[in-house]
């Protein structure tokens, strides 16, 4: 619970801070005539619809991650609570996963240069890389399942294919978008405006991903005991 | 904040609206059944949703027979009123309630109201329908399987819900399941919609501030939804696994029936947390949407500016936050830690404070007003008088003791079905009866209107009022039958054959409104384009019903809010919000 | 203009619905008094808000209705009004709030002296186990349920063996002497409701609940199920007994322990297995 606190109170301070800019609490609402829409110097553009669109996404996904680490946390309370041992090769894993932000990192800076041959090798990069950590996923399942760590066994197990399954399932979501970038930039042969917000929005989806697996791994390996025990101090 | 009043350069501003490319139809498939208009996915969502309402308008007289005559109804067994009890609840919360409000009115009012050609993502909009579609055929589909659909209550409580105890718990319960989390990916999908629209797509003009209270209503309940949901798909997924897979995620041990199952240490609690972090804003998920309404229609009918708008906007802020830190108050008794309910109770009672001033202002909007009593506002000020009457007896349950002997009694039922079950149906009848002229062109028949209202408010209030007293003498609900109960005594029997009568006729008379709506598609009276004199936008369209893309070439250009009613000075008693200024740029 | 009438025929209605009303508490049997009292003050302040509000709305429903030439005022806000409410409110909020807290703060600090007896649910009976001798409850699990352990109590355990089983579903308690309700299920999800004892408790597989309460009035009172668990629960039913500290003592004493009963039944094992 100390989990959603924490993602609740970042929200909500974002989303009061927004609204206050926006003049929700300021007092002329009553005033009549074309008042400027968004308070915003006329020379920047608004954010396209589609950016704004992944941060609110991006808003859900963290909820859903926050409330399966809540679950984490007071399911782990109970005395049957068995980590599995954690399988080598998701050190491998991070860091293919860590390049593949790069990469994406990478192809947005190029696309920003307008440096279509970049954009194109960058991408493939990352596309290959985000799926060769999804084979590293699932390999790490079988080596559990080997080793008969079933979900079914103990609860622990259970939440660490759920977990890695569900960051894995976004995963995959993204690279769909990616896929249709790359058939996007096939198609035009050059850098055009629409593609570099495309290339943007992945780079921040795959940043994300990245941040979320990385809490996810600290929690899996129980480096973040301390702050499960620190929630239940402040609880009981 | 001061510069935001002073236009920023004189010329006009450039179009603040990105140059999106409209969708065209092009066959009648597409135009009608694929189709990505904000106002036919509107309709859609809203035919489905209805459908689906009166399925749960039927089961709920199922439940009301057996509830009035116990044993006398061949076809009523227990299986088929905990199934009956199940469905009916679910469907009226997540299938009914939540689409009709988001989706329907959602889809229709928000582009329309904020000055939008349509919503931001037309397609994925469109598929946000047909995964819910899909949803509740797959809801209902759980009726044709072996074991009927899960008796679990629309709680779905493990380990219960999954076990042989309970009807449906070998099919009816995965299909529960998939359902809900199909509902929850379409709905995510329109969610993102609506938000990304009211913060993007608005007209030039259009300040936060000069929203309608709808769109405010829409966008908070939606924001709230998005953060909500996931608690409730978390859930769905997870005992779906303990179903399926064997986990142990809120399975303890247990011995059922005296056969040892295979579930080691899990938690019960765990699900009714993360069932009611989102069940709790689900309330207001459906509450929000009917507070804005409301407000917009009492000021059209009233002919005055809503009362306190700028209180009106931070009341709902101030209960979308909230409502997100309360969901405890209904696990007051679960065996959760004790201490919780300290901070359950504040934090609940808190949440009265601004829904209390809401109520002042939807009130004080009367005083000095000019009222129209068409069928709309009546239906409105039903809703006052339900809204109230539910929201006070929010207030017993939610005191944390005065809860502990009230909940899991009839009290509850009557609280929850008066504030979220009657008060927003109160409202989107009167919603379909105000917008119906927009959407059709033609006016819904008034005497019809108000029989219905009449039947349909004192009805209603007939059913629920008297059912607050069963609880409050102890009455359990969920209980199929009562048998022979020491402390209850015979007139409790014949309350419960009286509610029963009354219920039956109330659903009966709803056929007078699907043949007022149905008849006034082609005998109603031509509406025009502004039936009711409104000033907010929706009503300045170029045609009615509106066109593809709503606003013909130009998109409207707003300059004042949308409660301008009775503005001293003006020509008329009202003034469309995109209607150039008066008198210089700056009246006060 | 009807629709004032029908307000005000609405409050009177519902006011003289709850003066008349045949369907009140049940006789209280417990301490908890108190949240009877709260709730009588509960029905106080939000009564008098519900009959002010609707009134004032059918008030202004006549006297502002439309008539030709009238034209509304136009009024955007009043913040002192509004800020006057909203203090108002607040404090009727709290006037609930502050004896609401005071009174569960009570609910759920337990008396040290409190009797414990535990409460065991099962679809779709109740069955009971009161400390032997040693006053002390032994330990139990579901582990160990078997058709001679129905409670499932652990074998082993010292403590355990004098403890009293009753599985027929009848619990009696002493009068004035505070009893604290340890509540297991064995299944699903339970609630030990009696209505007239007021408090009532989840019962939750995997855990123990409790709450505690002080009986009051002697009499016999229903056990109800107060969460739902399947098909069987509007059957789920148990007595509680009030009774006088020596008829408890009688009917005491009369029970089996969970020795006798774990012999007993062995005897009959061996009984069926010789024939």
């Amino acid at each position: 619970m100390s989990v959603m606190g924490l993602f609740f109170i970042s929200i909500f301070s974002f989303a009061i801070l927004w609204l206050a800019r926006q003049g929700v609490f300021a007092a002329h609402w009553l005033e009549e005539g074309e008042v400027a829409n968004h308070r915003r110097p006329a020379a920047t553009e608004p954010p396209p619809a589609a950016k704004v669109g992944l941060a609110i996404f991006l808003a859900v996904a963290g909820c859903l991650f926050s409330l399966l680490a809540a679950a984490f946390y007071m399911r782990g309370d109970a005395p049957d609570w068995q980590m599995p041992p954690i399988p080598g090769i998701l050190w491998f894993n991070t860091a293919i996963l860590v390049a593949s932000s790069v990469a994406l990192q990478l192809a947005l800076v190029a696309a920003r240069r307008a440096e279509f041959e970049r954009v194109k090798t960058a991408l493939l990069i990352g596309a290959a890389t985000a799926g060769l950590f999804i084979i590293g996923q699932i390999w790490a399942w079988r080596e559990l399942l080997e080793l008969r760590f079933f979900a079914s066994s103990n609860a622990a197990n259970a939440f660490f294919y759920l977990l890695t399954g569900a960051h894995a399932l976004h995963l995959v979501g993204g690279l769909v978008a990616l896929a249709r970038t790359t058939d996007k930039v096939r198609g035009e042969g050059r850098v055009t405006r629409a593609l570099t917000t495309s290339v943007e929005l992945c780079a921040i989806y795959w940043h994300f991903l990245l941040f979320v697996w990385l809490l996810m791994f600290a929690m899996l390996i129980g480096w973040t005991d301390g702050f499960g025990l620190i929630c239940r101090r402040l609880l009981s | 904040m001061t510069d935001a009043s002073v236009p920023q350069n004189l010329a006009p501003p450039p179009a603040e609206v990105e140059d999106v490319e409209l969708y065209h139809a092009h066959s009648w498939i597409t135009k009608y059944v694929f189709c990505q208009d904000a106002k036919v996915i509107a309709i859609q969502y809203a035919g489905t949703a209805i459908t689906v309402g009166i399925l749960a308008l039927v089961l709920s007289w199922v439940i009301r027979l057996q509830l009035a005559f116990p044993g006398a109804i061949p076809f009523i067994d227990a299986n088929v009123y905990y199934q009956s009890v199940t469905m009916h609840g679910m469907i009226m919360v997540v299938y009914m309630l939540t689409a009709i409000f988001l989706g329907g009115f959602g889809n229709y009012l928000i582009p329309l109201m904020v000055g939008a050609r349509d919503m931001v993502f037309p397609y994925v909009n469109m598929l946000s329908y047909w995964v819910y579609l899909i949803a509740t055929l797959v809801l209902v589909s759980s009726y044709f399987v072996p074991g009927g659909p899960t008796g679990a209550g629309w709680t779905l409580y493990p380990p219960q819900s999954i076990l042989t105890g309970t009807p449906g718990y070998d099919y009816g319960i995965i299909l529960m399941l998939v359902s809900l989390i199909l509902f929850i990916v379409g709905f995510t999908m329109g969610g993102l919609n609506y938000v990304v629209t009211v913060l993007q797509a608005r007209t030039r003009g259009m300040t936060l501030m000069r929203l309608p209270l709808t769109v405010w209503g829409i966008f908070a309940a939606a924001v709230m939804a998005l953060l909500a949901f996931p608690g409730l798909f978390v859930a769905c997924v997870m005992l779906l696994l303990d179903r399926i897979l064997g986990t142990s995620f809120f399975m303890p041990s247990l011995v059922e029936l005296g056969e040892r199952k295979d579930y080691v240490g899990g938690s019960p609690i765990l699900f009714q947390h993360l069932f009611w972090f989102f069940g709790h804003p689900e309330v207001y998920i459906v509450a929000l949407p009917a507070f804005g309404i409301v407000s917009d229609l009492i000021s059209v009918h009233a002919r005055k500016n809503i009362f306190g708008y700028r209180m009106m906007v931070w009341a709902i802020i101030a209960i979308g936050v909230l409502s997100m830190v309360v969901w405890g108050h209904h696990m007051y008794v679960s065996g959760m830690d004790p201490w919780f309910g300290f901070f359950f109770a504040v934090t609940t009672l808190a949440i009265a404070v601004p829904t209390a001033l809401k109520v002042y202002n939807w009130v004080l909007t009367l005083w000095h007003a000019d009222i129209h009593f068409t069928t709309p506002m009546l239906f409105a000020l039903g809703f006052l008088v339900t809204f109230v009457n539910g929201g006070i007896t929010g207030l017993y349950l939610g005191n944390v003791i005065v809860d502990v002997p009230l909940s899991a009694t009839l009290f509850v039922v009557a609280h929850f079905h008066m504030v979220m079950g009657i008060a927003p149906v109160l409202v989107i009848f009167g919603a379909i009866y105000h917008w119906y002229p927009k959407i059709t062109g033609r006016m819904m028949d008034e005497r019809l209107g108000k029989i219905h209202f009449w039947i349909t408010f004192l009805g209603a209030y007939a059913i629920f009022f008297p059912m607050h007293y069963l609880g409050v003498l102890g009455m359990p609900r969920r209980f199929y039958e009562m048998g022979d109960t020491a402390f209850v005594p015979a007139s409790a029997a014949t309350l419960n054959i009286v509610i029963t009568i009354i219920a039956l006729a109330v659903g009966f008379a709803q056929s007078i409104f699907f043949y007022n709506l149905f008849r006034s598609l082609k005998y109603g009276a031509p509406a025009g384009g502004n039936p009711w004199r409104a000033a907010s936008l929706e009503w300045q369209t170029p045609e009615t019903p509106p066109g593809h893309g709503n606003w013909g070439k130009h998109l409207p250009v707003v300059y004042r809010w949308p409660y301008a009613y009775s503005v001293p000075g003006a020509p008329e008693d009202f003034l469309p919000q995109d209607a150039p200024p008066l008198r210089g740029e700056h009246s006060p | 203009m009807s629709i004032a009438i029908v307000m005000v025929l609405v409050v009177a209605g519902s006011i003289l619905f709850h003066v008349l009303s045949p369907w009140r508490m049940t006789p209280i049997a417990s301490n908890w008094g108190f949240i009877d009292d709260t709730m009588g003050l509960t029905f106080l302040v939000t009564g008098a808000g519900f009959v002010a509000v609707i009134l004032f709305m059918a008030y202004c429903l006549y006297r502002f209705r439309h008539e030709p030439g009238r034209r509304a005022a136009y009024e955007p806000e009043n913040q002192k009004l509004e800020a006057w409410l909203g203090i108002v409110t607040t404090i009727a909020v709290v006037v609930l709030l502050a004896p609401g807290l005071l009174v569960w703060g009570q609910f759920i600090t337990v008396p040290k002296d409190a009797i414990e007896i535990e409460a065991v649910g099962v679809q779709w009976s109740w069955s009971f186990r009161l400390a032997g001798l040693d006053h002390q409850l032994g330990s139990s699990d579901v582990r160990y349920i078997d058709t001679t352990n129905s409670l499932g109590l652990s074998p082993a355990d010292p403590k355990g063996q004098d403890d009293l089983l009753v599985t027929s579903g009848e619990l009696h308690v002493p009068l004035g002497k505070p009893i604290k309700m340890l509540l297991r299920s064995v299944d699903v999800l339970h609630d030990f409701y009696v209505p007239e004892i007021r408090a009532k408790m989840d019962l939750v597989p995997g855990i123990v609940t409790y709450f505690w309460f002080t009986p009051t009035k002697i009499g016999e009172y229903e056990i109800l199920c107060a969460a739902y668990c399947g098909t069987g629960h509007p059957q789920m039913r148990g007595k509680l007994i009030i009774e006088s500290e020596a008829d408890f003592e009688a009917w005491q004493t009369a029970q089996q322990t969970f020795e006798q009963s774990r012999k007993s039944a062995a005897s009959q094992d061996k009984r069926a297995s010789a024939q």
